[in-house]
């Protein structure tokens, strides 16, 4: 029996709290690795990430890829969106078949 | 040509022969493992990106209602709203095996069942559009739990076929050529060295023939 959390800035997470995930507010990036850190080795099975923290813990969720868990998913925030969500998925696809065949239309 | 540093005898031929074999048979295996694992792949990854851009349309839109929540209500109200939430989430998690690769299948488990008894507020001092932003919340769940699932598994179905790539590589391009022209080298030497004696074997006995003939001219009684 594993929970799920959602790691974000308080605006973008309030609502996954309403409908049952645990909201781990991160206000202050510079302590956003070290409340990772304590997440990932919690008991969590998926970590929903904003992207806006996601892209500062780009090398820690790396890491964890090929775990089999957790599963670390980063998700739009209310704001400082990038699009790091599709951009792993196509550094997945190069990774796999060598060059993006998938998104590279 | 590259070949391994071993003794050209025999007893080596036998045994990098059958080293061969298993080279040539690990091979054609793990391309069929790489194969397959890279059409499950593909299937998985364009699943996972419609459902990426779905998830994501919807959290945009489920935000856009807290926005206006937010501005319908105060901040203090909102937030004592969302302060306790009734619902809980539970995940169970089964394995699958997919060519030998473990992905987690998440099965959900909610404290409470009743899809409408969810909101941890009461009504009167709330707006609507909280209403719409956790309804869609809701909604959105079972979705944003397959997309990690999707996204968990093609992520190690995409190391894992990266690994099988190099090992069938190392094996077609390094290990199996390497072998051949070891067997290669080693078989000529034997051959080599059979044709040496033999050359040698057939100047002895030409030498001794030809000392039977000198001694019968010498000494014409004698055989």
């Amino acid at each position: 029996m594993v929970k799920i959390a959602v790691f974000g800035d308080y605006e973008s997470i309030k609502g996954y709290a309403a409908v049952g995930m645990n909201a781990i507010p991160c206000e202050d990036p510079s302590t956003a690795r070290e409340q990772f850190k304590t997440l990932t080795s919690g008991d969590y099975g998926i970590i929903y990430v904003t992207e806006e923290l996601a892209v500062l813990l780009a090398e820690e969720i790396a890491n964890l890829d090929d775990k089999f868990l957790p599963a670390v998913i980063p998700i739009p925030g209310v704001k400082n969106n990038n699009g790091i969500g599709i951009s792993r998925l196509k550094a997945s696809v190069e990774k796999a078949v060598g060059s993006d065949i998938i998104f590279n239309k | 040509m590259a070949v391994l540093n071993v003794n050209p005898t025999r007893m080596e031929l036998t045994r990098l022969k059958k080293q061969l074999t298993t080279a040539v048979r690990g091979h054609k295996l793990l391309k069929d493992k790489r194969d397959e694992l890279m059409r499950q792949y593909l299937e998985l990854i364009r699943v996972n990106r419609k459902l990426r851009e779905e998830v994501e349309n919807e959290i945009a839109e489920a935000n856009s209602y807290f926005v206006r929540a937010s501005g319908v209500m105060s901040k203090e109200s909102l937030d004592v709203a969302l302060l306790c939430p009734k619902q809980e989430v539970y995940l169970e998690v089964d394995t699958k095996n997919v060519m030998s690769v473990e992905i987690p299948v998440f099965d959900v488990t909610t404290r409470t069942s009743d899809n409408s008894d969810i909101y941890s507020y009461g009504f009167a001092s709330t707006s609507f559009e909280l209403d719409a932003a956790i309804d869609k919340m809701n909604a959105l769940l079972p979705r944003m739990l397959k997309l990690a699932e999707t996204e968990k598994a093609t992520q190690r179905m995409a190391v894992e076929i990266e690994k099988t790539r190099r090992r069938v590589n190392a094996l077609e391009h390094v290990m199996i050529p390497r072998y051949r022209d070891t067997i290669r080298m080693i078989t000529e030497k034997l051959e080599e060295n059979d044709r040496s004696s033999r050359a040698r074997l057939m100047k002895v006995k030409d030498m001794m023939v030809k000392q039977t003939i000198e001694n019968h001219k010498n000494n014409p009684d004698t055989i």
